[in-house]
């Protein structure tokens, strides 16, 4: 079902930070920011929690730390010890290169997965763009109507006072 | 240098209490402060537009080099590796000398993508996009040359584990290093590969924004995800980058640690050293200086991207490439020195052989592009002066490639017992496939300015737009300002 937008324009980060205070002083809720790239002191302005995709990385970074260290031991001393020069089969020392390797290839596949299933990335997703432009030189505030019940004059002499270049309504599929 | 006042968060919260606030202006990576716009229609103009003659001389001249090496690989699988040099002492030369000097020069990329990242230098924004594309296509190159230099190369997969195992109960032998290198080269091709792309989406996104065409528009769309630049993305997208960033910078230090431990834990003198690991690190962070130099000279120049890759950056990688040089050849008097100091009758006769030898020539070569030819980086002069630059950069290549040279070769060729001496001389096919795998580097690499956004489109928008200054100064904290009072 299409939701109803309210979209704010602008040609500034400065402005777009000043509304985005403003409009959060408001107690009004920003359904989302729009940005050619992060602006930095956005994330406290809008209230976003920090990622916990690190986890991920830790995880599955033990994980994998754990799978190497066994299917060595588990190929080198148990399923066909091999004598090489004399060295003993559980050469512990001679794992660790293999095990660094494999932490660092699957924790770092596993975050960027784990990026792209929460962002819900993926390829031939069909792109919803709130104004022209916000990948070149627009930033956009978008707020939306049915979670947050606002004035509509209200948010939009604000968001006016704040320096937008253009403020529309839009239908959009979310 | 003259101080600006710079409003804070977009009002100077000292301003109220009556005090001017004052900083130092921010470093400026970016030439005439373009705008947003303009940064994109700048980076993506070579995308858009047909391609030059400049672009199509060099790009005939590397898909030659590229159908040679094909020819060439396609004969040495018919006739087997004897169509090379190799003999009884020398069983490793040109082959293994290409694979240690390509890993090498990937190694300049990642530590600009990730190593630079972590400590906050911003002149690697305009630099780190094509430096990791560098990256993948060095390792590329590199990862061809230990299969083809097998006896039987359609059997190379024998090299990795795999379910279920064929080979019955028998596994990979896990305390090889050469075990080792496959884990790690095979790691770091898909980490930079990973990263290459991911750092790419954003700019994939802009440039399926302006795309007209129905094929570019469609291939855009697919590859960048359905990005659409939301802010919570950002942020997520953000902390994944320094993440991987963080996983990236001990990465690119263990590959090269992992390649020189294909020697160091041998028993030849000359390869059995401790010092091998950073020293090797540091040889690689060299080459892949000396090759990004190489690259971004003639890029700058032929795509007109001078407003983007300043000569300030320029001076840094030189700077760069000074230190890690000097640091080579400090590695290489620490090798001499032990060689005396050692005691070791093998160890002592292989260095004298070094500089005395047949292949004393190679020796003094590589002392002249490795110790002498970074001490001219010395003068801020030289170090703007992109002429001269181009050749230093020139020099360094073909000394790191000696080095590797004289490492192996050297060490293999007069090893302990004098019957198993002999000499290495190079066929047409070892000559022939070095040149083609510069063939392969370089076609990937013009093909790459052709197609993909070659400078990181959003990352200078940041860096010029809003947060620059923040960036710069502070740390984690946004909200956090250093500020001098006046």
């Amino acid at each position: 079902m299409p939701s109803s937008f309210l979209v704010a324009t602008f040609t500034d980060a400065e402005k777009l930070l000043h509304a985005v205070r403003a409009v959060r002083q408001e107690n009004l809720r920003i359904y989302d920011v729009y940005a050619p790239y992060p602006i930095h002191g956005l994330d406290a302005a809008m209230g976003v929690r920090r990622t916990r995709l690190p986890w991920v990385t830790f995880l599955v970074g033990c994980c994998a730390l754990a799978f190497a260290v066994t299917f060595q031991f588990y190929t080198t001393v148990l399923d066909w010890p091999l004598n090489v020069g004399g060295k003993p089969d559980n050469s512990t020392l001679a794992f660790v290169p293999i095990c660094f390797e494999l932490t660092v290839l699957l924790s770092g596949l596993a975050t960027v997965a784990a990026l792209f299933l929460r962002a819900r990335l993926y390829p031939g997703k069909k792109e919803s763009l709130f104004a022209e432009g916000v990948t070149n030189d627009t930033f956009a505030l978008v707020l939306r109507k049915r979670e947050a019940p606002f004035d509509l004059h209200r948010a939009r002499k604000l968001l006016q006072e704040s320096g937008a270049d253009r403020i529309r309504e839009r239908e959009m599929e979310q | 240098m003259s101080t600006t006042s710079i409003s804070v968060n977009g009002k100077a919260p000292d301003a109220a209490r009556g005090i001017e606030t004052q900083m130092l202006p921010p470093p400026s990576w970016v030439d005439d402060k373009p705008s947003l716009r303009d940064i994109t229609d700048d980076i993506a103009r070579p995308l858009e537009a047909r391609p030059g003659k400049g672009w199509w001389i060099c790009f005939g001249i590397a898909f030659a080099a590229l159908l040679n090496l094909g020819g060439m690989v396609t004969y040495l699988f018919a006739k087997g590796i004897g169509i090379w040099g190799l003999n009884n002492s020398v069983g490793w030369a040109f082959d293994i000398t290409n694979f240690v000097f390509w890993v090498g020069i990937g190694h300049a990329g990642t530590l600009i993508s990730a190593i630079l990242l972590l400590f906050r230098q911003q002149w690697r924004t305009s630099i780190n996009r094509s430096a990791e594309a560098m990256t993948i296509f060095a390792v590329m190159c590199a990862g061809m040359f230990p299969a083809i230099h097998m006896g039987r190369p359609w059997d190379a997969f024998f090299i990795f584990p795999y379910f279920p195992n064929q080979r019955g109960p028998l596994w990979v032998n896990f305390r090889s290093p050469l075990v080792w290198d496959v884990f790690a080269i095979s790691t770091y091709l898909t980490i930079s590969l990973v990263f290459w792309y991911l750092g790419m989406i954003p700019d994939l996104a802009t440039l399926r924004d302006r795309a007209t065409g129905k094929i570019k528009k469609f291939a855009f769309r697919l590859l960048s995800l359905g990005w659409n630049g939301s802010h919570r993305t950002w942020s997520r997208y953000e902390i994944v980058s320094l993440v991987l960033a963080g996983l990236a910078t001990p990465l690119v230090l263990s590959v090269h640690s992992i390649v020189s431990m294909d020697f160091a834990t041998s028993l030849l003198p000359g390869w059995h050293t401790t010092i091998f690991p950073p020293y090797f690190v540091a040889g690689a962070i060299y080459s892949g200086f000396g090759m990004v130099l190489t690259l971004l000279i003639i890029t700058r120049s032929t795509m007109n991207l001078q407003r983007y890759i300043t000569l300030r950056h320029l001076d840094k990688m030189a700077k760069v490439t000074m230190l890690t040089g000097m640091i080579v050849s400090y590695a290489y008097l620490t090798e001499f020195f032990s060689a005396w100091y050692g005691g070791n009758l093998y160890e002592r006769y292989h260095f004298i052989n070094r500089a005395t030898g047949p292949y004393a020539w190679c020796f003094y070569l590589m002392v002249l592009c490795n110790v002498v030819t970074p001490q001219l980086l010395w003068s801020r002069k030289a170090r703007t002066s992109v002429r001269f630059l181009f050749i230093v950069s020139i020099m360094v290549n073909i000394g790191m490639w000696f080095e590797r040279f004289v490492i192996i070769v050297v060490s293999l060729h007069r090893a302990f017992l004098p019957s198993g001496w002999g000499m290495f001389y190079p066929t047409i096919f070892d000559i022939g496939i070095l040149v083609g795998s510069f063939g392969l580097f370089f076609t990937c690499f013009l093909l790459f300015i052709r197609l993909l956004p070659m400078i990181a489109m959003w990352e200078i928008k940041g860096v010029v737009g809003h947060g620059a200054h923040k960036m710069a100064l502070s740390s984690d904290e946004d909200q956090e300002e250093v500020a001098v009072n006046a």
